[in-house]
């Protein structure tokens, strides 16, 4: 267990190593990615102090409550752009030219494989701003977190990240069976985008909807309320076993899929 | 002689159409087998929903004095504009360039620009039952919320339409353009959707901005792009023919830039990959 526990760790810095070398080949890339993060950031803070009015509070958070929501998202899409986006968009074009035959011929894991084979920089600034805001806003808040209020949240964080990454997984393993939802994971992109701003924000049938279907909720509101010191223990236990139960499904999902894989032109 | 001219020129015409047909039907028959593929792509459209959500229940949207009314049509109106201006022009033409997938393309006498024009069409003609299919869901959920337009307003409304989305492919060509000098130009286009998003009204109606950051907006292609057709659409009092003005002075200007681009750029074009 723990030789095969170093192999695949070996493994991890072997490909993140390599994947830095080649992206840093861009490097102009490096100046578009801090324009995009600076650029989105302003945006989003207008829009926020769009809603919230000259009351400076949206849906019951406080302004500075409110930053940290955005932060945490602002982070998760950094994790985005270094982790999933690289990885799992592209699965889509190993299934359409039949490149998955290869990976699948690896001994190692095909999901461990296709998930982490490439590490993108570029999320890294987004990720710094994201800390950066949730540290503006949690200082600037009513009172200090404790050292467990941030274990909590660093639990939490960890919880939304994993839920991200089984959702990504789930929307680009489908391919499997339509060959070509090209970029279908732009959706969750898309979709996703309603972290941004806490979740009493919307009226109560989406709440639900973003508590069940799309488990928005965890990705953001509840890592920022435990940050708050506002941690309610069903919400860390609804986050925690989301997480888990999304994890499992994933595994589960990825064998029934391989199943049905017939491989490109046959 | 002006009878062989005007046969010549007849005959172009007809030649045009036949390609265009050929085209439109080719790239239809494709975009139909990738129709799960678009139903998501249709599904990914629903930004201005959730901004809408989030700014009926807004402390802000009091403040700014937008109606209930106004700001539900306003976000559905800009949902429609969102589907049926939709560009990705730049991904594929990426692909194409890295890979040398443009140069057979580059054997017909056709400007491959066409191609790609006539895909997003097909495209839009494939997305249009499932966006009537999701303002229907809609129009069950919450009746009283969907409003008819009247004619006049429809064809304006779906002229200004048609004329965004040509903007957008303009705009993008640009971009993609740059593929011919950077194997990353793609990720420009993360760069030009930012004032997108926040500019063109996407996520907040341009009135309740502050007033320099709406007067800076109007100077950028970006809210004729969006805000313009929707607030069409929805009814709202607009200036029609300012509008238009803006629309085909920004088309009119980043044409020749697109032509002149692709020249310099063909003859730095080396066929990766061939």
């Amino acid at each position: 267990m723990l030789s095969r526990l170093q192999r695949y760790g070996r493994s991890l810095v072997c490909f993140w190593s390599t994947s830095l070398e080649a992206e840093l080949e861009y490097q102009l890339n490096l100046a578009v990615e801090l324009l995009s993060v600076l650029g989105n950031l302003a945006g989003s803070l207008l829009v926020l102090s769009l809603l919230a009015g000259p009351s400076r509070q949206l849906g019951g958070w406080s302004w500075n409550s409110a930053l940290v929501v955005l932060g945490v998202y602002t982070l998760l899409d950094g994790f985005t752009s270094c982790v999933l986006q690289p990885n799992l968009s592209r699965i889509v074009s190993h299934v359409q030219n039949g490149t998955l035959d290869f990976v699948l011929l690896k001994p190692i894991d095909s999901q461990f494989w296709l998930s982490t084979r490439s590490f993108s920089p570029w999320g890294l600034p987004g990720m710094v701003a994201g800390l950066v805001l949730m540290g503006w806003g949690v200082a600037h808040g009513d009172h200090q977190p404790t050292a467990e209020a941030l274990l909590i949240a660093a639990l939490l964080l960890l919880s939304g990240a994993l839920i991200l990454y089984s959702l990504w997984f789930l929307l680009a393993g489908l391919s499997i069976w339509f060959v070509k939802i090209w970029n279908a994971t732009e959706v969750l992109r898309y979709t996703l985008v309603a972290g941004r701003y806490p979740i009493t924000a919307y009226p109560p049938g989406l709440r639900v909807l973003f508590t069940v279907v799309l488990p928005v909720v965890f990705l953001t509101t509840v890592p920022a309320e435990a940050l708050l010191g506002r941690a309610s223990v069903q919400w860390v236990a609804g986050s925690l076993a989301t997480a888990t139960l999304s994890l499992i499904g994933t595994r589960a999902f990825w064998q029934v899929a391989l199943r049905h894989y017939t491989s490109a032109s046959s | 002689m002006h009878a062989i001219r005007s046969a010549l020129k007849r005959s172009s015409i007809l030649r045009g159409g036949r390609i265009a047909r050929a085209l439109l039907s080719s790239q239809y028959a494709y975009m139909l087998e990738y129709r799960a593929e678009i139903a998501l792509w249709a599904l990914s459209g629903v930004l201005p929903l959730i901004m809408l959500a989030v700014w009926q229940g807004s402390p802000g949207a009091a403040a700014t004095g937008l109606s209930a009314q106004g700001l539900t049509r306003y976000f559905l109106a800009a949902f429609v504009v969102r589907q049926f201006s939709v560009v990705w022009l730049i991904y594929v033409f990426e692909e194409d360039t890295l890979q040398g997938k443009l140069s057979p393309q580059l054997l017909q006498p056709l400007q491959p620009l066409w191609r790609y024009l006539a895909a997003h069409v097909a495209e839009q003609f494939t997305r249009l039952p499932f966006v009537a299919l999701m303002l229907l869901a809609l129009a069950l959920f919450q009746p009283g919320m969907l409003w008819w337009p009247t004619p006049s307003q429809l064809v304006l409304a779906v002229l200004a339409i048609q004329l965004a989305f040509i903007l957008r492919f303009l705009l993008q060509s640009v971009v993609a353009m740059l593929c011919f000098w950077s194997e990353r130009a793609g990720a420009l286009d993360r760069l030009l959707l930012i004032p997108y998003l926040f500019l063109s009204g996407l996520v907040a109606p341009l009135e309740s901005y502050p007033a320099p950051i709406h007067a800076f907006a109007q100077w950028t292609p970006f809210p004729s792009m969006l805000a313009f057709p929707a607030a069409l659409l929805a009814g709202e009092p607009v200036e029609i023919s300012l509008g238009f003005l803006r629309l085909g002075l920004w088309c009119g200007l980043l044409w020749p830039l697109v032509v002149v681009l692709w020249r310099a750029g063909i003859r730095r074009y080396s066929a990766m990959g061939a």
